[in-house]
């Protein structure tokens, strides 16, 4: 990956600079523009440090109209845009173009309505996901999908990442929880899918825009569903001498008909980093550790806690915590959530991945990943969203080594290549981005992407969108309408008899 | 005569495709043909059944998922799932007997390609939302794949939800990964008598507002009761207000009480336990099964607005009936089939407060004249075209089926 390629800037558009930054000063007025390559240093990287470019122009509109502007006058002149939100995206999603406008949304930060008797609410793309719940809190409701971000990540990049959470077995990612979106287009037409009512009419371009990371149209407005909270929720915390014993609780739990609300493990490493750094009270002596959370009505609370204490027992648990309350609850929390930064503690850097398997594969996925480990001489400390399957391994490298950094990316590859292998995914809910671009081929052939790009191509025929992003080759939207066709036909002109 | 093509193998599809691109002859899709009442008359050149296109290939109870070829029928695969105590959670309907159609085996990929969801629909979500993965054919001719058979799954376009609602018109699915979730122990319905709609509306968005999860909310006017399979409310002769919990035995008991105490000022109320009945009628929308003459409108609006919505189209269409499901967010509306089906008034009745309709049933003349799926506006159906164009460039998938240029 850091061989990493982007498109080829466009030289003779890097010559037009001056007069593109004028022509975006007409549209965006104020201090909208940015152009001095300090003040744009901010923006050169997201949450993939790694990787970093300085952008052409910034530009933050504060309107739609702005929007719309910028992008039309983009897509005549035939300029690349990359939109960002918050910019915490961990797979590169918002990483800038060398001859790119970057078009922040950062500006669009207001809760436009909420909607109690509708339960949902509407908001600007800029407005963070914590924020949204904040402003529905007072009459008891929430926002559902919680990815570790929250505090800073905003509901923009939220639906461009179509970014996961902790609940999400039970409640959905962002795509389950959006009703409706406005969408500018790169032509600058501003579009409404869905609203407040349930399905759209029409083919489900809302399904399509989230996930789709910037490549098919700018955000300016979410219309998301909101929920009652839950009456109650209690956790357990439950240590297994074997990942394998753990796995198999997590089967049985699943197999009884119990959805958790949060069912989360940790290896070893992350146990004890975790558990340093954060006090959470997590048993020490323990291979793997399970976070069962189940809310709902305290009667059911109640009784599936039971439930899932028998059933751990049953798989050998070595020590069973139930949370008595709601603070003891928020510690168990506590050390699994600032997992991430206390694993920053035990290394100078660490690599943070992200695939998806078949549960019952783990045992498989865990033995692959220590074989890797001695190949390549990193360790690697496993947080894993084990109700629905997301891996989180974090690779412990030093960038100030040489040749760590590479080798920390080749084993994130070969982690995520055997993620496929088994019958898993890439990406769980970081995204595609440049980070795992070019390993798509591993999970889709040609024709597999192809379809996806007409996806792209019908949104955005230029390929001026977030260009480098999610496909490992841009292929041109003329060539991808061709038909393979020999002689006029398709090679099959008889008519079919079974 | 038109040709019938009933393939047993995804190589078989891709011939009948290949055939029909080669020769510009358009095929009208179909899994077992219980929706071909939906949409416009085709006039195609010949169809494509996936209806022999059949079986389970995986399904693995602890990883919640089900792969299944799209022409396997959807009772086969809900009795596999019962097996297990599982289910589709997104609740499909049946609309045999609305459509009046003699084929009752509805498919699982015409389920999907149709996004057909039920009363659920408004807590679990709909059909797109537990659509994991699938494998389709294009109308190039052209197999692809996309998703997978996990939950948390981002990696690429999600071309599920984009041919979810296509029916049929983008690609041809030949085989679709489903999440699927435990069925609930016990099934309690709590019914309120007597309430008029806009006291419903409140009732209902009270139970959708509090902590009782409520899984099914609808609304059946006096004048519809007396159509329910349900025989203590067929003859009670009063409105009735549905409120579903389904759960575990004792949390269900537990908010049944809550519910109880929450709304039982409002009316009197019943509380009913097991009686599958009673959502099936609100499911398949039975309460519209007979006097085959009326055509039936399915109109989607913000939940809170569904009395006035209703009221809006009483006034401009006498003789309409009507019901509501999803507390009040989904109206179905059966209307005299003449001109075309009312289908300014109802649309009009939608402007202020957003929402779409679809002519769900209508005797033939009607169906080709109205317009069946809700107009989208000129932006969205540049994006609409631009995706079929780059899907089935020659228009050989269900040409016409949604929209005319389409």
């Amino acid at each position: 990956m850091t061989g990493l390629k982007m498109p080829e800037p466009d030289s003779g558009i890097l010559k037009r600079r001056d007069e593109i930054i004028r022509a975006l000063q007409q549209r965006v007025p104020g201090e909208g523009v940015i152009s001095d390559v300090d003040e744009m240093r901010p923006f050169e990287s997201d949450g993939l440090t790694a990787y970093h470019q300085v952008p052409m122009i910034v530009v933050l509109p504060s309107t739609v109209e702005e929007v719309s502007a910028v992008l039309k006058y983009c897509h005549d002149e035939g300029i690349k845009v990359v939109p960002r939100g918050a910019g915490t995206s961990l797979s590169g999603g918002a990483l800038p173009l060398e001859d790119g406008v970057l078009l922040g949304l950062g500006k669009f930060n207001r809760v436009v309505d909420i909607d109690f008797d509708n339960r949902c609410a509407v908001v600007q793309p800029g407005v963070t996901n914590l924020a949204i719940t904040h402003a529905v809190a007072h009459e008891g409701f929430y926002y559902a999908p919680d990815p570790s971000s929250q505090i800073a990540c905003t509901i923009g990049g939220n639906i461009a990442e179509n970014s996961g959470g902790v609940h999400s077995l039970k409640y959905g990612l962002t795509t389950n929880n959006v009703l409706g979106l406005e969408v500018v287009l790169i032509t600058g037409e501003v579009i409404k899918v869905g609203g407040k009512h349930l399905d759209s009419a029409g083919f489900d371009l809302l399904g399509l825009m989230t996930g789709s990371e910037g490549l098919l149209g700018v955000i300016t407005e979410v219309t998301v569903r909101i929920l009652k909270r839950p009456e109650t929720a209690r956790a357990v915390l439950v240590g297994f001498s074997s990942s394998e014993d753990a796995g198999a609780c997590v089967a049985d739990v699943i197999g009884v008909g119990i959805i958790a609300g949060g069912m989360e493990m940790m290896d070893r490493l992350a146990i004890h980093a975790a558990e340093e750094f954060a006090h959470a009270g997590y048993p020490l002596e323990v291979e793997a550790l399970l976070i069962v959370e189940l809310d709902g009505p305290e009667a059911e609370v109640d009784h599936l806690l039971e439930r899932v204490e028998k059933i751990a027992k049953a798989h050998n648990a070595v020590s069973v915590k139930v949370s008595t309350s709601e603070e003891e609850r928020l510690s168990f929390w506590a050390g699994r959530k600032a997992a991430f930064p206390a694993v920053g503690r035990i290394s100078p850097d660490y690599y943070c991945m992200d695939g998806t398997i078949p549960r019952h594969q783990l045992p498989r996925v865990l033995t692959g990943m220590r074989e890797m480990s001695e190949h390549y001489g990193l360790r690697v400390a496993n947080v894993f969203h084990a109700g629905d399957g997301n891996l989180h391994p974090l690779i412990l490298y030093d960038a100030n080594k040489s040749g760590e950094l590479e080798k920390a990316e080749d084993f994130g590859s070969d982690i995520l290549k055997l993620c496929v292998e088994v019958g898993g995914v890439l990406t769980g809910e970081h995204g595609v981005g440049v980070e795992k671009r070019d390993l798509m081929e591993t999970m889709f052939n040609d024709a597999d992407l192809d379809h996806q790009q007409r996806i792209k191509c019908a949104f955005d025929a230029k390929g001026l969108l977030n260009p480098g992003k999610v496909f490992p080759t841009l292929r041109r939207c003329v060539e991808l309408g061709r038909m393979h066709v020999h002689g006029g036909k398709v090679p099959f002109p008889d008519i079919p008899r079974f | 005569m038109q040709d019938r093509f009933k393939p047993e193998t995804v190589a078989q599809v891709l011939d009948v495709i290949s055939w029909g691109l080669s020769n510009k002859k358009p095929l009208e899709i179909q899994g077992a043909g219980t929706k071909r009442g939906i949409g416009y008359p085709l006039e195609v050149a010949a169809t494509l059944s996936l209806s022999g296109l059949t079986g389970i290939s995986l399904y693995e109870p602890e990883e919640l998922v089900l792969t299944a070829a799209a022409g396997t029928p959807l009772a086969e695969i809900e009795e596999v799932l019962a097996g297990k105590n599982q289910e589709l959670a997104f609740e499909p309907a049946d609309f045999a007997r609305l459509l009046g159609s003699t084929e009752a085996n509805s498919t699982i990929g015409g389920i999907m390609a149709a996004n057909i969801s039920g009363p659920r629909r408004l807590k679990t979500g709909a059909a797109r939302d537990h659509f994991l993965g699938l494998k389709a054919i294009s109308g190039r001719a052209e197999e692809f794949k996309s998703g997978g058979r996990v939950v948390k799954n981002v990696t690429g376009y999600d071309l599920c939800k984009g041919l979810a609602g296509s029916w049929g018109t983008l690609a041809v699915l030949t085989e679709v990964t489903l999440k699927v979730l435990p069925a609930a122990e016990q099934i309690t319905t709590l019914i309120i008598a007597g309430l008029s709609d806009a006291e419903a509306m409140s009732a209902m968005s009270m139970a959708m507002n509090s902590s009782c999860e409520v899984s099914g909310v609808a609304h059946i006017p006096a004048n519809l009761v007396s159509r329910s399979s349900f025989s203590d409310l067929a003859k009670s002769g009063a409105s009735a207000t549905l409120l579903r919990l389904e759960g575990i035995a004792p949390s269900v008991e537990y908010r049944a009480t809550q519910l109880q105490t929450l709304l039982g000022s409002l009316g009197s109320t019943k509380k009913v336990t097991g009686v599958d009945e009673i959502w099936r009628d609100v499911r398949d929308v039975h309460y519209f099964a007979e006097n085959q003459d009326k055509a039936v409108w399915k109109i989607s609006v913000p939940p809170a607005q569904g009395a006035i919505v209703a009221s809006a189209i009483a006034a401009e269409i006498p003789g309409v009936e009507y019901y509501f499901d999803w507390a009040g967010g989904l109206i179905w509306a059966a209307v005299p089939a003449f001109n075309n089906a009312s289908q300014t008034a109802i649309r009009q009745c939608l402007k202020s407060c957003g929402g779409h309709a679809t002519l769900f049933r209508a005797p033939e003349e009607a169906r080709s004249t109205a317009d069946i799926f809700h107009t989208l506006e000129p932006g969205l159906m540049t994006l609409t075209k631009n995706l079929k164009d780059n899907f089935d460039p020659s228009g050989i998938l269900n040409p016409g089926r949604m929209y005319r240029t389409l």
